[in-house]
């Protein structure tokens, strides 16, 4: 899909003025994402790009590209029914964590089942954004925001750890105001075959005075530091080598698991890829002729049911 | 003894016994013979055990709906002839002795406890038949004579067999219809089965004289047809039309047409996917369409109440379907999930919040399965908006003879679609007179376009704006006229019968076959009555049902739900009000003769309501 063009950030930008508050964590993601796309040379015109509802849900129409904008927690479905039907085309589906973990984790947890060649980014930044900062599905018990009336009294989930029992095959989390380390994320999820989840710390100026910028670079510390590392920094690696070796398959899906609960420091970076058939490589044992090209491209018209109707005489 | 060449015969037994196998051969027997069928099976949302009946009405005239009274009955069980009241505490039915014609036959398994003279039915010819003992000779003739428990399953066979020998039908053409249902590895089987007929057939023959009630005749001149059941029909027409993507959460009475379709999608290249719940199959099927293939849904009431969110997105992003297939069943909630209603028809036609369009059709037989599911796509495709083929429980399951060539009728029309040698600035949503823009689809070069659930601007940015959203909203609601302008008016209604009679009879969906029936009995009669069958449900016929009612001198609805929801809606669209009303909600479909009852009183000028035979 990649053309030997040169491609800019500015070629994925559209002209639409932007709403989001000012100094909003989400133009860190769209950047990072704007960079990814430049960085593998996609042609703007095959990519299709879904999103759900919130803050985040905006996200296409700043995006040159193909875009759709579709329900509160249903961008895999739509994404996913998109994408089935024409392999051509680069899908990347982007949410907020309420939409994607919370009314949307039905979609979320079964989509890792199918596998389906798409890239998913979650805005994680623990609030409702949109309607004014409600705790969202990944705001910790305990926890309250400025913009909550009282602190959470049910837990926060582990968007890592689902994804990994749901069945995802490239899990990565990465943060908003790191568009380097981000954009590389972006383009490896990308480049994925199969479904990845790209979570991403973001902060929310407006409603999230926890999780800020500062907090990330460590105040209240009481040494200098992130309250973030990256997990490659490390010598950590998620990759499965040989994906037909069960053991070493499990232990890198526990290792992931073990690192998706440190709190402190946070590890950013690849938890857990691994290589293995696709929903739509399934689909072609299935259907043979998708082999050959989507069914967006098939002539399925006025089809010869001779057969069909031979078994009803 | 009945004079003309018609019959109907009801096969009775529990869940699991394969009364459908055996009905479903009987049935195909007599339309490979050239004769016309309608069967319909009864059953409890259950696998095994609790009761099931199947009725297979036969004739040499067209015939549409079933009868109450069954010429021959078959039971392969006690709750078959006596109903459960002995074992429940509020009896479910009392069996279907009452059921039986005058003068009709009962093959029975002579295991079963009964006594037919204390069955209240003197009239009644009963033939009690060893159906294991028929059973362990068959296996016997291959040395397995002491297997016969194992092969129970065979009593379904063993009552046809025996049946076949009442109505005097040619037995080796009920045979082939077993041998071919038994292909490869299973050949045996099929022999096995027919060796049981014939014995049964054979066994009555001898047992009971040669003195039987009916005679059942092929046709002199069989005409090649077709004998499906209306899920199969929708799956056809999807077929035919390109569907290319499917997609459904198992529910009943809709899960079968997406088992069909998936059985064939490696012949026909159509995608189905089992999804997750109905949210996921409505969302995804919008996905496919905004992708630019046709792409539909089936599901039934409790699937389509999670569903409404994505009727709602497509109607808003103008995506071109999904096409929808509602099989309606006994609601509320998961009420009589195996059971019919027309209950559903004003929930489809409101199912989302807002104002957007969207178009409903109901059709009222196999053949109108087909042509509506087989239009939707292109009226789906053309307006760029979802559609409902709002069918049912009676439609999916019931099987009819039908005309092949009917089946294979109809053109595709895409509608207006964005080219990639456009020149200027492409506008997804670009206001148009008729407000039907060129539709782009994700990978065309030149013809990205954004799309969203928010209100819009014509290039699919969101707008909060008032003059878009006035512009926008006119735009879209607008489609209907055009959709009006567009569908034939034989596509929309129908009068059947004669104009200027002195009843007019209302109605839509599956009551169609009953209603036509009873109208030709009544006809006998000389009673003066037609029908209205209204088709199109949205965007409403409102002129021409206006018309039509406002020269029919008594009008009255015939529905399957509790408050006449066609009647309501047409006095919603045209003022006319349905004078009176034939309201059944007991989870079964009209019979033809509950239909001509029911009539017959309205004709007499009693108060309207539905007579129901199985009520006592």
């Amino acid at each position: 899909m990649s053309v030997d063009v040169k491609r800019t950030v500015k070629d994925f930008k559209s002209d639409l003025p932007n709403d989001w508050c000012p100094g909003c964590g989400d133009f860190g993601i769209l950047s990072s994402i704007q960079m990814a796309f430049a960085s593998l040379k996609l042609d703007p015109d095959r990519i299709a790009v879904f999103s759900g509802v919130g803050c985040s849900g905006k996200t296409p129409h700043y995006l040159k590209t193909y875009g759709f904008h579709t329900l509160h927690g249903r961008v895999l479905p739509v994404a996913t029914g998109a994408r089935l039907v024409n392999s051509g085309v680069t899908v990347l589906a982007v949410g907020g964590d309420g939409d994607g973990y919370g009314i949307g984790a039905g979609y979320f947890v079964n989509s890792g089942r199918r596998n389906v060649d798409f890239a998913y980014i979650v805005f994680n930044n623990s609030v409702y954004g949109l309607t004014k900062g409600q705790a969202s599905p990944t705001l910790a018990k305990g926890k309250k925001t400025k913009s909550m009336p009282e602190q959470s009294i049910q837990d926060g989930i582990n968007p890592i750890a689902m994804a990994i029992a749901s069945g995802y095959t490239f899990i990565a989390r990465g943060y908003a105001l790191d568009p380097k380390h981000l954009s590389m994320l972006i383009a490896r999820a990308i480049e994925h075959r199969g479904s990845a989840l790209l979570d991403v710390l973001q902060t929310c100026p407006t409603y999230n005075d926890l999780y800020t910028k500062e907090w990330y670079d460590g105040a209240g510390l009481p040494e200098k530091r992130s309250r973030l590392y990256k997990m490659e920094d490390t010598g950590f690696d998620g990759v499965v080598k040989d994906p037909t070796d069960h053991e070493e398959n499990i232990a890198k899906k526990a290792a992931a698991v073990v690192k998706s609960y440190e709190t402190d420091p946070i590890p950013i970076g690849v938890y857990y890829q691994i290589a293995l058939p696709t929903y739509e490589d399934m689909l072609v044992q299935r259907i043979p002729a998708l082999a050959e090209r989507p069914l967006v491209e098939q002539d399925l018209f006025q089809r010869d049911v001779t057969p069909l109707l031979e078994a009803m005489r | 003894m009945t004079q003309k060449n018609r019959l109907s015969w009801m096969i009775g037994g529990p869940q699991g016994s394969g009364i459908n196998a055996s009905a479903e051969v009987f049935a195909k027997a007599c339309s490979r013979a050239g004769l016309h069928v309608f069967a319909n099976i009864e059953y409890h949302s259950n696998i095994m055990g609790k009761h099931s009946f199947y009725r297979v009405r036969v004739s040499e005239e067209p015939i549409r709906s079933h009868q109450d009274s069954a010429d021959i009955l078959v039971a392969l069980d006690q709750e078959t002839l006596a109903g459960d009241g002995d074992h429940r505490r509020w009896a479910t039915h009392y069996g279907h002795l009452v059921d039986v014609a005058q003068g009709g036959g009962v093959v029975y398994d002579s295991e079963i406890a009964f006594d037919p003279k204390l069955s209240g039915r003197d009239d009644l010819r009963f033939y009690p038949v060893p159906f294991l003992e028929i059973i362990a000779a068959a296996l016997g003739e291959v040395g397995k004579g002491d297997q016969a428990r194992r092969y129970e399953i065979m009593k379904n066979t063993v009552g046809l067999g025996a049946s076949l020998a009442l109505c005097d039908y040619p037995f080796d053409l009920v045979a082939q219809v077993i041998l071919d249902g038994f292909k490869g590895k299973r050949a045996e089987v099929g022999q096995l089965n027919v060796r049981a007929a014939k014995l049964a057939f054979d066994h009555v023959r001898t047992h009971f004289g040669e003195d039987f009630p009916y005679t059942l005749k092929p046709h002199g001149r069989p005409k090649a047809r077709l004998l499906a059941k209306g899920y199969e029909v929708h799956a056809i027409a999807k077929l035919r039309a390109g569907c290319a993507f499917q997609t459904y959460y198992p529910i009943s009475p809709a899960t079968d047409e997406s088992v069909f379709l998936e059985q064939n999608q490696r012949d026909f290249n159509l995608l189905v996917v089992q999804c997750e719940d109905e949210i996921a199959s409505i969302n995804m099927a919008v996905g496919a369409a905004h992708m630019g293939v046709r792409a539909s849904t089936a599901t039934s009431g409790p699937g389509f109440a999670l569903m409404v969110e994505g009727i709602g997105l497509a109607a808003i992003t103008e995506a071109p379907g999904p096409v929808l297939v509602m099989y309606q069943r006994g609601g509320p909630s998961t009420g009589l999930p195996t059971r019919q209603e027309q209950a559903d028809l004003q929930f489809v036609l409101h199912p989302a919040h807002g104002d957007f369009p969207h178009v409903v059709v109901a059709p009222g037989d196999h053949h109108e399965c087909f042509e509506d599911t087989f239009s939707a796509f292109n009226w789906a495709e053309r307006f760029q908006l979802p559609v409902i083929v709002l069918s049912d429980k009676m439609l999916a399951s019931s099987l009819a003879t039908i005309d092949e060539l009917k089946l294979l009728d109809g053109t595709i029309d895409r509608g207006e679609r964005y080219g990639e040698n456009g020149t200027h600035e492409y506008l997804r949503y670009a206001l148009t007179p008729d407000g039907i823009s060129a539709r782009s689809r994700p990978g065309l070069r030149g013809g990205q376009f954004w799309a969203t659930s928010d209100e819009h601007d014509p290039d699919g940015h969101i707008t909060e704006g008032v003059e878009m959203r006035t512009t926008m909203m006119r735009k879209r609601m607008g489609k209907l006229d055009s959709v009006a302008e567009y569908i034939p008016s034989a596509r929309k209604l129908a009068l059947h019968g004669p104009e200027g009679a002195d009843l007019t009879v209302v109605g839509w969906g599956s009551t169609k076959g009953a209603i036509l029936d009873a109208l030709a009995v009544l006809e006998e009669d000389g009673a003066s009555v037609n029908f209205l069958q209204i088709r199109l449900m949205r965007p409403f016929p409102a002129r021409e049902v206006s018309e039509i009612l406002g020269r029919a001198k008594r009008t009255v609805a015939i529905e399957e739900n509790y408050g006449g929801q066609l009647a309501q809606l047409i006095q919603e669209h045209t003022g006319a009000r349905i004078d009176e009303r034939i309201l059944k909600y007991d989870g079964r479909p009209f019979s033809e003769d509950e239909v001509v009852t029911s009539l017959r009183r309205v004709l007499a000028g009693e108060k309207a309501l539905a007579v129901m035979t199985h009520v006592r």
